[in-house]
């Protein structure tokens, strides 16, 4: 039966993690970046899109996991949203395929200003593994403004996590 | 037993790979194949491919289970295509044409498939690619015919965390008439990166064609490397191959999972999923030290070896998921709002499942009962107890029924495996020299085909990795016919197949 379950879960200690520390260094250079560029600033909430420019779907898996109930995203004001148009953030996975180009350049101009453009992975920083193949600019660079780099094979979700906090941290700082 | 096509393909010049011969049919030999295919339906093609100068297909006997190629040169750019006899060898058919530039004569469809016109070179795989610029042409999607008959284009951004591509569905009012799929969208040129490379660096390609499915894709590459150098990797080391192969088996069955049940708008069972599936991950990464075990599986055995304390921690978070699947079971089939979206839906029949030689749940959802997990050659499975579930309904219900059941059978694996891990090396040299290997390993969506050639310099001279999603994606049109477009999340995530797999 689900309903006694649900009941149960209310009273039972959170599923949760704890939020992780962020790296200062970080916070400081996207703080330095929000200040060169004058953006507006967006405010303690994120509303993040998830566009694939070709991974090998490895990034996928880690990005859907960020959203199970361990990391609980939204307490953070954190959520995916399904369009573009309703997001402040665009999280890139994938080198920059030739094939994805114009989709990943229609998704940019949907996406309002002002925006954050994070790419996520080896393969949306340089291109990974794939650098060089004639299918590929490499790193999504290539095509979108980048603002935050997430490295890794795949990313983990902490780390995933620790970047996203990172551009809601250097909002806060720019008052 | 042997039926025209098998005479037919036994009668061509064995070419020594192993452990399946190919053989290497004339082309006039070869134009008879498909009459002789048509005559022997239990002849299976499981992939097409080439190199710049021959054709190569793979076939399973599906009543012995043993694995047959055949090969012919291309003459003045063309062979005889195999698409009128087997449905499955369309796309292939397509992608030969594009990466290679040989055409399949008489084929059923020859529109273009992963080249969008973007790239800057076309026939990039042929042994001279031509330069090319200019506007890439719109695509061609087959003609629908019918009263009011209107069409949905979908992608190539989906709306959820998912890969690129695109679906144009035909609709009349709420009910589909035609899905056509478009992909190719995450092309990356994959086995132009793997030519000329040694075996061990090629291997991280392999590990990155479908990240899902990184352990069967880097086995299945690995073991035909080893096929063709006759190299056997240490017990220990196939022991943890399989155990990382149902780890990964157990993490993506629990994915979908819950993804199925949240497509139905159901988010109880996807939430449990997902948490049971990060005590899964975590556990893996105490145990590799990395969540989806990426490039643990290396040409001649694995590295590194499982962490002291990892089969503790496997078997912790695997004792959780086991508790709690009758649970969430009972709530499944409890539920009629969610069994009235599941049974019955995306109905796929066990003819065109048995047509197509689909692998995985897809398969065995549909009645046909393969798993190379049963191949004599891929140890330490004979020595294993294991059962393969196999249903005839072929809805979204069997499928995820497949899943459920496919989980406990990998748990049991994984405990089989942890108490008779074998001690001793992880790590099997690689001679350096030519040779030719394909072998079959059971991802979690079915078999992965890997097929390499190797020069006297132990480098790749041929290579073609073949993710079970291939054949299952044309099935995923057929499936949803006559279902209504709101169903379409439901029947895609049942068949679950890769893009990136595909795409190449
Ligand atoms: S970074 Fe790694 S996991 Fe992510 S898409 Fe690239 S190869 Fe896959």
């Amino acid at each position: 039966m689900l309903w006694p379950k649900l009941a149960r879960a209310l009273f039972a200690k959170p599923l949760t993690d704890e939020a992780p520390l962020l790296p200062r260094e970080t916070i400081q250079a996207l703080g330095e970046r929000l200040a060169a560029t004058s953006r507006a600033r967006l405010g303690r909430s994120l509303a993040i899109r998830e566009v694939d420019s070709g991974s090998c779907n490895g990034c996928e898996l880690e990005v859907n996991a960020l959203q199970n109930v361990a990391y609980d995203l939204e307490r953070f004001g954190l959520r995916f949203v399904a369009s573009p148009k309703h997001a402040d953030v665009l999280l890139v996975t994938g080198p920059a395929c030739l094939n994805m180009r114009e989709a990943l350049e229609r998704a940019l101009a949907s996406t309002p200003e002002p925006r954050w453009v994070v790419a996520v992975g080896d393969c949306a920083v340089d291109g990974g593994v794939f650098k060089g193949s004639y299918a590929v600019e490499n790193g999504i660079g290539a095509v979108l403004p980048v603002d935050l780099l997430i490295p890794g094979c795949p990313p983990s979700p902490a780390q995933l996590l620790e970047g996203l906090l990172s551009l809601l941290e250097a909002e806060a700082a720019k008052k | 037993m042997m039926g025209p096509a098998s005479e037919l393909i036994c009668g061509g010049y064995p070419q020594g790979t192993q452990p399946y011969e190919r053989f290497l049919l004339s082309p006039s030999a070869w134009g008879q194949l498909p009459a002789a295919l048509m005559q022997e339906p239990a002849m299976a093609l499981l992939g097409i491919w080439a190199d710049s100068a021959q054709i190569h297909a793979c076939f399973l006997h599906e009543s012995s289970g043993e694995a047959v190629l055949a090969s012919t040169p291309v003459t003045g750019g063309y062979y005889a295509a195999l698409s009128p006899a087997r449905p499955g060898a369309v796309r292939f058919e397509r992608m030969i044409l594009e990466l290679w530039g040989h055409h399949a004569e008489g084929a059923v469809d020859l529109r273009p498939w992963l080249d969008h016109g973007r790239w800057p070179l076309r026939h990039p795989l042929a042994a001279k690619p031509i330069p090319f610029s200019g506007e890439p042409p719109q695509p061609e999607f087959l003609p629908v015919e019918g009263d009011g008959i209107h069409q949905i284009p979908v992608g190539p951004i989906h709306a959820g965390v998912i890969e690129p591509g695109h679906f144009r569905f035909s609709v009349q009012g709420e009910v589909v008439v035609r899905l056509e799929q478009r992909l190719g969208y995450k092309h990356k040129g994959t086995l132009s990166l793997m030519f000329g490379t040694s075996p061990r660096a090629a291997v991280r390609y392999a590990a990155r064609l479908s990240g899902d499915t990184t352990v069967a894709h880097s086995w299945a590459f690995s073991a035909a490397v080893e096929a063709a150098l006759d190299v056997a990797p240490p017990p220990r080391a196939l022991h943890l191959r399989a155990l990382m192969l149902e780890l990964e088996r157990i993490h993506n069955h629990l994915n979908d999972w819950g993804f199925i049940c949240n497509d139905a708008a159901f988010a109880f069972p996807h939430a449990r999923c997902g948490f049971l599936r990060e005590g899964v991950l975590r556990a893996i990464a105490a145990a590799f030290g990395h969540r989806l075990m990426m490039d643990r599986v290396l040409p001649g055995g694995v590295a590194p070896d499982i962490a002291p304390r990892g089969a503790e921690a496997i078997l912790a978070a695997l004792d959780a998921v086991e508790a709690e699947i009758p649970a969430l079971m009972q709530i499944y089939e409890a539920h009629a709002s969610l069994q009235d979206r599941m049974v019955t839906t995306g109905f796929l029949r066990p003819e065109l499942a048995r047509g197509f030689a689909a692998g995985g749940h897809v398969g065995r959802a549909s009645g046909r009962d393969f798993d190379a997990r049963r191949l004599p050659q891929n140890h330490p499975y004979p020595v294993l107890a294991f059962d393969v579930p196999v249903l005839e309904a072929g809805d979204v219900d069997a499928r995820l029924r497949i899943r459920v059941a496919e989980l406990g059978q990998s748990i049991a694996l994984v405990r089989q495996l942890l108490t008779n891990l074998p001690a001793g090396e992880l790590m099997a040299p690689l001679p350096v020299r030519a040779g030719e290997g394909v072998a079959m390993i059971e991802g979690f969506r079915g078999e992965c085909l890997h097929w390499v050639r190797l020069d006297d310099g132990g480098l790749i001279r041929g290579i073609f990795p073949r993710d079970p999603s291939w054949l299952q994606w044309p099935l995923l049109e057929a499936a949803i016919e006559d279902n209504i477009v709101a169903d379409f999340p439901l029947c895609n995530k049942s068949f679950n197949c890769s893009y990136s797999g595909v795409d190449l």
